[in-house]
């Protein structure tokens, strides 16, 4: 024990290269291949991290420039014309502001109402055994699985001649014609079927599955009911999944084409109005002009990189702040399948 | 006798919680069922019969009438595009959750290790989720700008591609050559790999890190290298997240709004209003994917291992 303590300590007032001939050169050899290690590492690293970088660096950079700085071949990535006169064309062609109250709205209130129905599907399939429980799981799955797009033509008819067990059709003799109204989004949203809601069931379900179910047995014990059960003691705890699934849903609702376009046509969205971008200025350089005019490609494309960027932006500040909850939830609930 | 009376009280009382059990979590689930029911199973079996019909929207007035497999063989073997569509999406969809499958695992073996800034690195990697979403996908690949900017770089530049020259001297060496232009056309969109593989590389991460250090240790004085171990050891305890990753991966590349045969469904339905033949589209095309991923994880989940 002493001895080799007095070992330990001599061979630590050695210096560095005698403690190497002592190893035989083994520890020369370790500096040498850790060291190799992670400077291979952080090349990798660093161009991988470049790589997902560069585009939104990019695209900083174009949307500064003014036109006469797209052609000119010296101009790489410095403007030598500053300017933010894209960004006020950009804002103007997309109507920025009111976009961004209508899109922060409906994704705030579609996020809120999809995960709390989520929330409580989740917990019933987490903490609750019924009879065919393994089937409609199944059922989830599949929903996961099943593009939107394969159903969207029978809703796009099932919207426009909506009706709930021809009760209206009694009462008005007429269908409901909810194509264009914001409803049938809802509708379908405090159903489970808005976009990606069966990953986030699946997501919190795992979550609650996870949580051991003492604390809820003493509350069964003590007399507590289901629902207050599950609203005084599980939802606490289950805070971190859903500001993830919150955010997740507020994300992907920001940017979603699909539905936006089928359910909320009418109104002026982000997504939609960055798709229309490159038209709408089509449209606008032709009433300014009074002749229809072609656009260059670089010109539009430096629009709509300044487009993509204004709607991106309010995204990565988000991303800023709540980097924590998007990434650790995750690595939460995938571990078991 | 009195036992006997109390077993079968309890008994009674047990179904009867059971019971109670069952009607709460039905409660719970019912907006799932009721959602389900109206909102995917009508338009399922509405969308799966009108595959069938050949549709007329006039007037607002949907007229359906049963045609048969007009629609399917319209989609095979009239429609000029939709055949090659289905089959080159299918192969990319192949041979690129292969490549972010292996790339997400590479990638969380490196994070996985403890370095300055992994924190930053590992946000990083996150962000093409947020970012990368929607609308933004189609934009992205749809800049043409970038795309000259690519090709004028590449002309400019002839021969000093570093998968250029190694392709045409792979090439000369004659083998397998369709084989290479596969994963070399990977390796060139390794951008839209790396986009597409945020939430894998998160899963795979979360999973290297349950695998308790002390069975490396255990390995490493047995005289097992850092290869043995990773084979022996890393693969097996995370190998129920390859069959997570395979079907998320494929799940999400099929749902991407820059697909060719999802857009191509799209035009058919909204542009040319033909409801019929884009259901049909659009069920071969789901059920294709269904069978590659059942086929596929079903192969995988023969080889996953269970620890626990």
């Amino acid at each position: 024990m002493t001895n080799s303590h007095v070992i330990k300590a001599g061979y630590e007032k050695l210096g560095f290269w005698e403690r190497n001939k002592l190893s035989g050169g083994y520890l020369l050899q370790k500096k040498v291949s850790e060291k190799a290690v992670s400077i291979i590492r952080f090349i990798l690293l660093f161009g991988m991290c470049f790589m997902i970088l560069q585009p939104i660096l990019n695209k900083i950079s174009v949307s500064f420039m003014t036109e006469k700085d797209l052609y000119n071949p010296i101009v790489v990535s410095i403007p030598e014309h500053f300017t933010t006169g894209n960004y006020r064309l950009a804002a103007e062609l997309m109507s920025y502001s009111q976009a961004v109250m209508n899109s922060l709205i409906i994704s705030l209130t579609i996020a809120a109402l999809q995960i709390a129905v989520c929330t409580l599907v989740g917990y019933g399939f987490a903490r609750f055994d019924f009879p065919l429980k393994k089937f409609w799981f199944a059922m989830v799955i599949l929903v996961i699985l099943i593009p939107p797009q394969t159903i969207a033509s029978s809703l796009h008819l099932h919207f426009r001649f909506f009706d709930i067990l021809g009760i209206f059709k009694l009462i008005t003799g007429e269908t409901i014609n909810l194509r264009g109204s914001k409803l049938p989004y809802y509708l379908m949203s405090a159903g489970c079927m808005g976009l990606k809601n069966g990953l986030y069931i699946y997501m919190i379900r795992q979550y609650f599955r996870n949580i051991p179910g003492d604390l809820e047995e003493a509350a069964y014990v003590d007399g507590c009911g289901t629902l207050k059960t599950f609203i005084r003691i599980m939802l606490p705890q289950a805070k971190p999944i859903l500001t993830s699934c919150f955010l997740f849903a507020f994300v992907w609702q920001w940017t979603d084409g699909f539905y936006s376009r089928m359910f909320l046509g009418n109104t002026k969205l982000v997504s939609t109005a960055l798709s229309r971008i490159v038209d709408s200025l089509g449209a606008y350089i032709q009433r300014i002009n009074g002749v229809k005019t072609t656009i260059s490609v670089a010109y539009s494309n430096c629009i709509l990189s300044t487009g993509t960027l204004m709607i991106v932006m309010p995204l990565i500040v988000l991303y800023l702040f709540a980097q924590r909850a998007f990434v650790e939830s995750i690595s939460s609930t995938g571990i078991k399948m | 006798m009195r036992k006997a009376f109390d077993m079968s009280k309890q008994k009674n009382k047990l179904a009867g919680l059971q019971k109670r059990k069952a009607i709460s979590g039905y409660l719970f689930i019912s907006p799932f069922i009721i959602g389900f029911l109206v909102f995917m199973v009508k338009p399922l079996f509405e969308s799966f019969y009108m595959s069938f019909c050949n549709v007329n929207l006039s007037a607002g007035n949907v007229t359906k009438t049963l045609a048969g497999f007009t629609n399917y063989v319209f989609a095979f073997r009239v429609d000029p595009e939709y055949n090659r569509l289905l089959w080159e999406e299918m192969s990319r969809m192949m041979v690129y959750s292969l490549a972010i499958i292996v790339f997400s695992f590479f990638v969380a073996l490196i994070l996985n290790q403890k370095f300055k800034g992994r924190a930053l690195v590992r946000a990083i990697f996150f962000l093409p989720v947020i970012l990368s979403s929607g609308v933004i996908v189609g934009i992205e690949s749809n800049n043409e700008l970038m795309a000259s900017l690519a090709q004028t770089i590449e002309q400019s530049s002839s021969g000093i591609s570093v998968t250029a020259a190694l392709e045409s001297i792979l090439r000369t060496a004659g083998v397998g050559v369709r084989a290479y232009e596969k994963v070399f056309e990977v390796i060139d969109n390794i951008y839209d790999v790396a986009l597409a593989s945020g939430i894998q590389i998160i899963i795979f991460l979360s999973g290297l890190q349950t695998i308790s250090s002390s069975m490396y240790e255990a390995a490493d004085i047995e005289g097992c290298t850092k290869w043995e171990s990773l084979w022996k050891i890393t693969f097996p305890m995370i190998s129920s997240l390859f069959l997570v990753n395979w079907i998320y991966t494929v799940v999400d590349f099929c749902m991407r709004s820059d697909n060719a045969v999802i857009e191509k469904i799209q035009k058919v339905m909204i542009d040319q209003q033909q409801y019929g033949n884009a259901s049909a589209m659009s069920w071969i095309y789901f059920f294709l994917v269904l069978a590659f991923v059942g086929v596929t994880s079903f192969f995988i989940s023969k080889r996953v291992y269970y620890y626990d």
